[in-house]
């Protein structure tokens, strides 16, 4: 195990390939959640925990078990049962243990089932044959790239409030070029290594 | 219920315009990026679209008898990853040079909001019939949304439409960046908005 084809595979995640800006995944999510800085935090937790976790879990049942048995065509439906059923307990689960964590974080688990970044990831990873160890730092990368550009975006979403912006722009429109401009900067990232 | 009282052709205009998922209720956002940068890939995905919603949704009023409400959204999900997958293998087998390029896109309908939503507020309440309109309408609102995106970012970033080449020069290569279509959606909704409040009287996309 090479850790530095890890941390590349990480950076490669969460910089160069971003989600958000160069693969317009989870953009529902993006929009919905970078109104206020303190939710855009929120999601960012939960949802790197959740991705990670989900990673490992889907390669397994991947690599063991669908493989072997020559299921690897029932992918979508599998990866997506996957992700539900870990969502659902882990629910059930910090509402039991941690009360206090799940008044916190629990309304942002029951969205991530609605990511596409949280199926995008597994399926990538099944379609690029990743080792354990790499789905994993593919999953804590991209957790981490959808964490920054949330953070990036509630923080000029919260200066927007005082902002004036054309009527018909308000709200979504203006978010929408406001991400384009960031993309535009993410882009500059490309070429930054080569896998 | 009110919403059962609509004609048919009334639920079809309502998922074509009043509540087009791009820009009015502004959910199912990924793929209208993503896939935008040309009007093939763009129709492609449009009427892969058109086909799950319409065919969930049937799928799902059928059933609707027999689904308990407290397991329905793993059936919902089961239900809708069961299309999916048979888009995703007829692309796969009937159309390789578009699926290379869009397949990813093609298998995360599965988590699409606009889809889900449906099932849960129309079709599990529904009769088939107001339920194929329902899901038509709504895959046609997407479809639509999706041509008129790509419709631009083709034509300014590439000066092409359908691959054919219609104008020269140097065309805005921003459009077909990524970035760009942040940009052409942004400026779209906007422009919506303004048609909405100028002539309906409306207030606009309510967004996030």
């Amino acid at each position: 195990m090479d850790f530095f084809k890890l941390l590349e595979l990480v950076v490669a995640a969460s910089l160069i390939n971003n989600f958000v800006f160069t693969r317009f995944l989870g953009l529902c999510i993006f929009f919905g959640v970078t109104k206020k800085m303190e939710t855009a935090v929120g999601m960012s937790i939960t949802f790197t925990a959740v991705m990670v976790v989900s990673a490992a879990i889907s390669w397994v049942v991947y690599e063991q078990i669908m493989i072997p048995l020559d299921l690897t065509f029932l992918k979508i439906i599998i990866f997506i049962g996957i992700v539900a059923a870990f969502v659902q307990s882990a629910d059930t689960i910090m509402k039991k243990v941690s009360p206090s964590m799940y008044y916190k974080l629990g309304v942002y688990l029951a969205l991530i089932t609605t990511n596409c970044i949280i199926i995008a990831v597994p399926l990538i990873n099944a379609g690029e044959h990743y080792s354990f160890f790499e789905s994993m730092a593919f999953g804590l990368g991209s957790g981490l790239g959808f964490a920054l550009a949330l953070l990036i975006m509630a923080s000029i979403r919260e200066k927007l409030e005082v902002a004036d912006v054309p009527a018909p722009f308000k709200g979504l429109p203006i978010s929408f070029i406001i991400a384009g401009l960031i993309a535009l900067a993410f882009t500059g990232f490309s070429g930054l290594i080569t896998l | 219920m009110s919403i059962q009282k609509k004609s048919n052709w009334e639920l079809l205009k309502n998922g074509m315009f009043g509540e087009n998922t791009i820009f009015r209720m502004a959910i199912s956002l990924c793929p209208s990026i993503a896939v935008t940068n040309g009007l093939k890939n763009g129709v492609a995905l449009g009427i892969s679209v058109m086909f799950v919603q319409t065919m969930v949704n049937i799928t799902i009023s059928a059933m609707r008898k027999f689904i308990h409400p407290k397991i329905r959204i793993p059936i919902f999900m089961l239900v809708i990853a069961g299309y999916v997958t048979i888009i995703d293998m007829l692309m796969a087998t009937y159309a390789r040079t578009i699926y290379r390029e869009i397949g990813l896109y093609i298998q995360i309908i599965v988590a699409f909001a606009s889809i889900f939503a449906r099932a849960e507020v129309f079709a599990s309440k529904n009769k088939i019939v107001p339920s194929l309109f329902d899901g038509l309408g709504m895959g046609i609102g997407f479809l639509l949304a999706m041509i008129v995106i790509s419709f631009f970012r083709e034509l300014l970033g590439k000066g092409e439409l359908f691959g054919y080449s219609l104008i020269s020069g140097n065309p805005l290569l921003i459009m077909i960046l990524p970035a760009g279509g942040f940009l052409a959606v942004g400026l779209l909704m906007g422009f919506f908005n303004w048609v909405d409040m100028k002539f309906y009287g409306g207030k606009g996309a309510s967004g996030v």
